[in-house]
């Protein structure tokens, strides 16, 4: 999914650079805070962990293989702002390197594959594990789910970019049909892919992933046959970090809601006629279907408001606004939460 | 690890584009992408114009033109998706030997092939003249967060360690007799990935406490600032601003 240059037109690439550059800057205070001065070797080596892992060929059958594309993996095992970074960093140097993926369309490439990507699997992951039992299976089926959702949203952002500053006017319907269709099989094996990794390495060294830090069971002394909470070093942490990550979870969905509305919005809608309507009109409707979806997968189907068509360039406008300001409340709502619990959290490993 | 190494796509050499500094090669490359992407597809003999201008630097940084070529093979599965676009964009069609295309389709494929291989071209032609080393040294010139940069190193300098462990571990898959033939084997292929995670993870942490135990405090030093006097800057960016005047040529025409 590497957009070379001259697909996406310069205004939009350089919206998207500014998005992709703010979100880095983001990430890499949060990264700061989840490793502190850890951060540079770790981050790196994880980072040549993904790009040796894209290489890794799983075959499918009948001579056809896939491969990992990482983005969820990553979020998972070293926690989202971590993997914001490595797939980034993995990005820009498969673009200045390897030519794969245009200069200018790095703004591109990063928000679609880095960005949405690692936001909405961990995003997805933190609500699947709140939900599901306590347990190293739900964690190893949440990033099923994770994975499974992340590969088409970023196909949805991809999509939804095109349909902003693609430079050929293929009817958006066609471009969201096939890119969704077919990054929805390759979100399958990377789902399958990505649980059975993250389930190695739960069996294996469950300390290590950031994505199961809740699992870990209180130490227990037993006093006189009974079994007593020892005198933990980080009782205030648990509960403080449950708060941020239901809160990073709500708007996270929010933001992928958002996306997914506007986007299978004009996904459904008959592709030939995009004719213009009244804006305020149009707002009203999405905005009532964002308050009934109460699921992610839920977005896929808007269906039911073909009739609504929106004026193209005003409501990219809007999609884009509404996209930033929810991203950037994302990031500012857990940097607020995280100053103060993730110092015990971060020393323990 | 150190510098001695260089990546695949460098081509070693004394010519005066190897010479430049990295971060003019890096900002001109940059730029000469920027405008031709803002040139207006229409404008056929200004993307000629611009093949001209890299086909020049080649000649100078005495790169040939079938590694240039080689390198281009990239681009190959969105040339694909390039072709497929005269058949399914919208606006009035045309006949070309049969088959009905639209106009419109056939403008966008060309726009996305002729700035897509000149952008590829541009950074063939960065990669094969910039040392892995000078091009990380020019990105923290060109004020990339030092962090960023840090962590661009460490992932350039051991991706080649974390890829002979992926390869020894898949030869020793082989020698036991594993063949991955399809989704029954993926189990033990994702085994190989956990334990390939927890490698590199705990070789970072081996590889931070080494650095601690030599005075790592969060920041590295910069040993060797790169510099460009005017002349450089000016040799740099001469490819650039050649592109802005056929860009803007390009757009009154």
């Amino acid at each position: 999914m590497h957009v070379p240059d001259g697909f996406i037109n310069a205004p939009t690439s350089a919206v998207t650079g500014v998005v992709a550059a703010g979100a880095i800057a983001v990430s890499l205070r949060g990264a700061r805070r989840e490793l502190d001065e850890r951060t540079a070797p770790l981050a790196g080596l994880v980072a040549a962990f993904i790009f040796a892992v894209q290489m890794l060929n799983f075959p499918v059958a009948a001579g056809t293989s896939g491969h990992l594309l990482g983005g969820a993996l990553a979020a998972i095992l070293v926690g989202p702002y971590t993997g914001v970074l490595c797939v980034s960093v993995v990005l820009l140097m498969q673009g200045i390197l390897f030519a794969d993926g245009g200069l200018t369309a790095l703004g591109v490439n990063i928000t679609d594959m880095a960005i949405v990507t690692t936001v909405v699997a961990y995003a997805l992951f933190r609500g699947l594990v709140k939900v599901l039992p306590r347990g190293r299976r739900s964690v190893t089926a949440a990033s099923f789910a994770a994975a499974l959702v992340s590969v088409p949203a970023a196909a949805l952002a991809f999509t939804f970019i095109y349909w902003i500053g693609g430079t050929t006017d293929v009817a958006i319907g066609k471009v969201a049909t096939a890119m969704i269709g077919v990054h929805v099989l390759i979100g399958i094996g990377e789902a399958a892919i990505t649980a059975l990794t993250v389930g190695a390495v739960i069996a294996v060294r469950p300390d290590l992933v950031y994505g199961a830090r809740g699992l870990t069971q209180r130490l227990k002394l037993r006093v006189g046959g009974e079994l007593v909470d020892a005198p933990a070093a980080e009782p205030a942490a648990a509960p403080a970090a449950a708060r941020s990550h239901r809160k990073l979870w709500l708007t996270g969905l929010v933001t992928s809601l958002v996306l997914a509305g506007f986007v299978s919005f004009y996904a459904s809608a008959n592709p030939d006629g995009l004719e213009k309507v009244a804006a305020d009109k149009g707002i009203d409707k999405t905005a009532e279907e964002h308050a009934a979806a109460d699921s992610p997968l839920a977005d896929y189907g808007v269906k039911d408001i073909t009739d609504a068509r929106l004026s193209g360039g005003l409501a990219g406008v809007i999609g884009v606004g509404v996209t930033v300001v929810a991203g950037s409340a994302v990031f500012w709502a857990v940097r607020r939460r995280r100053t103060d619990d993730v110092s015990p959290t971060s020393t323990s490993v | 690890m150190g510098s001695g190494h260089a990546h695949r796509l460098y081509r070693h050499g004394h010519s005066p584009v190897h010479a430049l500094p990295p971060h003019t090669k890096l900002a001109a490359a940059f730029a000469f992408v920027v405008v031709v992407v803002s040139t207006p597809r229409e404008a056929m003999w200004a993307f000629a114009l611009y093949a001209v201008l890299l086909a020049a630097v080649a000649y100078a940084a005495r790169v040939p033109a079938g590694f240039l070529l080689k390198r281009l093979l990239i681009e190959v599965p969105f040339v694909a998706f390039a072709v497929l676009m005269p058949f399914v964009a919208e606006g009035e069609r045309v006949d070309v030997l049969g088959l009905s295309l639209s106009v419109n389709g056939l403008w966008g494929a060309w726009n996305v092939l002729a700035k897509g291989t000149l952008g590829v071209a541009a950074s063939v032609l960065l990669a094969a003249t910039t040392e892995l080393r000078e091009l990380l040294l020019g990105l923290q010139r060109l004020k990339l967060p030092p962090l960023l940069v840090q962590i661009a190193s460490f992932m350039i300098r051991y991706g080649d360690v974390i890829t002979d462990e992926m390869r020894r571990m898949r030869i020793a898959r082989e020698s036991r007799g594993f063949e991955a033939r399809g989704v029954r084997h993926w189990g033990v292929l994702a085994k190989s990935a956990g334990a390939l995670f927890i490698r590199s993870y705990e070789r970072g942490e081996r590889v931070h406490l080494a650095m601690v135990s030599r005075g790592y405090a969060g920041a590295m030093p910069v040993i060797d600032e790169v510099t460009a006097s005017r002349a450089q800057w000016t040799c740099a960016l001469a490819l650039p601003c050649a592109a802005l005047a056929v860009c803007l040529l390009g757009w009154t025409l």
